[in-house]
């Protein structure tokens, strides 16, 4: 069809019981591949933006494609599929299940996702599963000490290293960062940003970061604001 | 699915305390349940086997209900006996194999005693047709000779060679009219049968005469006394006896004999079949029993409503992790089936662990609750009436992890991949 992981186009999403659309998006694409930040404070509708994304929600009308597969047109079972198997999503914090070692965080997509399983185990053998989750700590930086921690033993920082490997497991085709540093303080935000890039380059997956922080979107390809694809004015967005 | 039952069991390992206490709730209402029930079913049992191998109850004629009381527990009285010759009478009748005269009326502090012949010995059954056993010693063959029941021998400590007196008539009037003068030595100890005959003592019909001699009208005649080593210079033969019980040659006459009994001329008499008037009577007393198991299953609602409860609480703080496994991939409907399963489990657990503290109960606890309650807890296989039970536990079950499971698809398909606040 074409050679975007998302399309957008007529997008218009309104909350159930309000009076006014949050998002009325005509057109956007992001090719296979490509590194965008998506510059949108909060209360710009990025949530809703990422839900839609996300398949969770449905626009009002419009279309969005996601590598090709119109999620509109789809069943809910299909779209949470689709969720499973192509998008990593990485959240501002709590990320992880607290209960479960940062391994098992990282392994969770293998779980809902047989696509994701197969991917990290190249030669089907259920071990390798557990020495790409570990390959993918390593590259983030997180020692192997902390490996069998339960998550909640971990600092904010270390949680989100976790969090970007759960996100990067079983190489989907699409990922999407939701203010992932703003927990972090200053100085260690553009390390994260950077080790973010790079694991998203060498997997090369599709890269949507969404930022109110403007300073982040240095090494970025490509950079957006939502108060310019959205043709609401942000007072309307909720 | 597998993935999200997997992972349900984890979280719920991760909430073990609070569930835990949720658990131990559904664990003691169940055990609490199925006691109830399990003993109502060995005392029905029980009851209803207090005794076999007799065709029939014989006594004055009242209400069936009162004849088995005094018959057969030996508790009230009867309102009028029955003469000696309607007693002949009725033993010669060519379908009777055999009669036992019951004659009741005295006491010895607090438990029945009951003249009959050694015959009773032999004829008088109970459960499925076992005999009364001798502990120690044998039958009475003398006047003033007395079998105990076993639980009359282990509750005032007698042993046999040991000699007793025993009252006139039942309950606290009987303190104060004793038989004092004609002492009675124990020859013998029944084993125990879990039926009246373990609290009560037999002495022969010989014996009734012989205390009541120089009695009239339930009190000892004035100015007369006859000592112990004189009766036998008297008839002792019983000019009445207060019930009979009958076995036959052939159980089918049954119904034919009942009605001759029951019109006979001499006296006004009444014949029961055993099983079918202890049915009648249980049915009296059963209304307690199904209250007592009303209550019980109230309790288990009330765990059950605790286990509702503890899963609503816990979705506040779990509204992060549902959205986290939203994002993975789960379907609203996993997040559904997750919260279901937690509840199920759970359910299933706590009948599991009740069960087991049932187990344990009928094996360690029986001797206790038996000596201190007067309960009988045994250890055996379930009744179909208590897997149903237990079926009907967990169906509340589930349609209490239906409520919190149906707020948790709710609520994930609100927030979609971020926990509103």
């Amino acid at each position: 069809m074409n050679n975007n992981a998302i399309t957008i186009k007529e997008l218009r999403f309104r909350w159930p019981r309000q009076a006014h659309p949050c998002l009325d998006i005509p057109a956007l694409s992001i090719a296979v591949g490509e590194h965008v930040f998506l510059h949108g404070p909060s209360g710009s509708g990025k949530s809703t933006l990422l839900g839609l994304l996300g398949g969770v929600a449905l626009p009002e009308r419009g279309r969005i494609e996601l590598l090709g597969h119109d999620l509109t047109a789809m069943s809910a079972r299909a779209r949470d599929r689709l969720r499973a198997d192509s998008i990593g999503f990485l959240f501002q914090q709590f990320n992880l299940l607290p209960w479960l070692s940062a391994l098992d965080n990282v392994l969770l997509p293998c779980t809902f996702s047989a696509r994701r399983r197969a991917r990290s185990r190249p030669n089907g053998n259920p071990r390798d599963e557990v020495d790409e989750a570990t390959r993918l700590l390593t590259h983030l930086d997180l020692a192997p000490a902390h490996w069998r921690k339960p998550a909640a033993e971990l600092s904010v920082g270390q949680q989100q290293r976790v969090a970007a490997a759960r996100a990067l497991i079983g190489r989907p085709e699409i990922l999407i960062a939701d203010e992932p540093t703003s927990a972090l303080d200053a100085p260690r935000q553009q390390i994260f940003v950077d080790l973010l890039l790079r694991e998203a380059a060498s997997a090369g997956a599709t890269l949507l970061f969404v930022s109110h922080d403007e300073r982040l979107a240095a090494h970025f390809g490509r950079k957006l604001a939502l108060a310019e694809i959205n043709c609401l004015a942000p007072g309307e967005a909720s | 699915m597998k993935a999200v039952l997997t992972l349900a069991v984890k979280s719920a390992w991760a909430r073990r305390l609070t569930l835990g206490v949720t658990l131990c709730a559904i664990a003691l209402s169940s055990a609490l349940l199925l006691s109830v029930e399990h003993i109502r079913h060995d005392a029905r049992q029980s009851f209803a086997q207090s005794v076999s191998g007799v065709d029939l109850v014989v006594g004055a004629r009242s209400g069936s209900v009162q004849l088995m009381l005094y018959a057969v527990f030996h508790s009230g009285n009867a309102t009028h006996n029955i003469r000696w010759e309607s007693y002949r009478n009725i033993a010669d009748n060519p379908a009777v194999a055999w009669a036992v005269p019951l004659s009741l009326g005295d006491s010895h502090r607090g438990f029945p005693v009951l003249g009959t012949t050694p015959d009773y010995f032999t004829h008088l059954h109970y459960g499925d047709g076992q005999a009364l056993v001798f502990a120690a010693g044998q039958p009475f063959s003398e006047v003033f000779e007395v079998v105990l029941g076993s639980a009359v021998a282990n509750e005032l400590a007698y042993r046999i060679g040991d000699t007793i007196t025993l009252n006139h008539g039942l309950g606290e009037a009987a303190a104060l009219a004793e038989h004092g003068d004609k002492p009675f030595r124990i020859i013998g100890v029944l084993k125990p049968t879990g039926t009246p005959a373990d609290r009560t003592l037999h002495v022969s019909l010989e014996a009734i005469s012989a205390l009541h001699l120089d009695w009239s009208g339930g009190a000892p005649l004035a100015g007369l006394s006859i000592p112990a080593e004189h009766v036998r210079k008297f008839d002792l033969q019983a000019k009445e006896v207060t019930a009979l019980m009958l076995g036959l040659k052939q159980r089918t006459d049954v119904f034919r004999l009942q009605r001759q009994i029951n019109t006979y001329r001499g006296e006004a008499l009444l014949a029961v079949m055993p099983g079918v008037a202890l049915d009648e009577l249980w049915q009296t007393l059963g209304m307690v029993e199904d209250a007592l198991l009303a209550i019980s299953a109230l309790v288990v609602a009330v765990g059950l409503a605790g286990l509702m409860a503890t899963l609503l609480a816990s979705l506040n703080e779990r509204r992060r992790e549902l959205s986290i496994l939203r994002a993975l991939g789960a379907s609203p409907l996993d997040l559904f089936l997750m919260l279901t399963a937690e509840g199920l489990l759970l359910t299933a657990l706590g009948e599991l662990l009740g069960c087991t503290l049932l187990a344990a109960a009928a094996l360690f606890l029986a001797p206790f609750l038996q000596a201190q309650f007067g309960i009988v807890l045994q250890w055996r296989a379930l009744t179909a009436n208590e897997w149903f039970l237990l079926a009907a536990i967990l169906a509340t079950g589930l349609l209490a992890s239906l409520v919190p499971a149906w707020r948790a698809w709710r609520m994930s398909l609100a927030d979609g991949l971020t926990p509103r606040n």
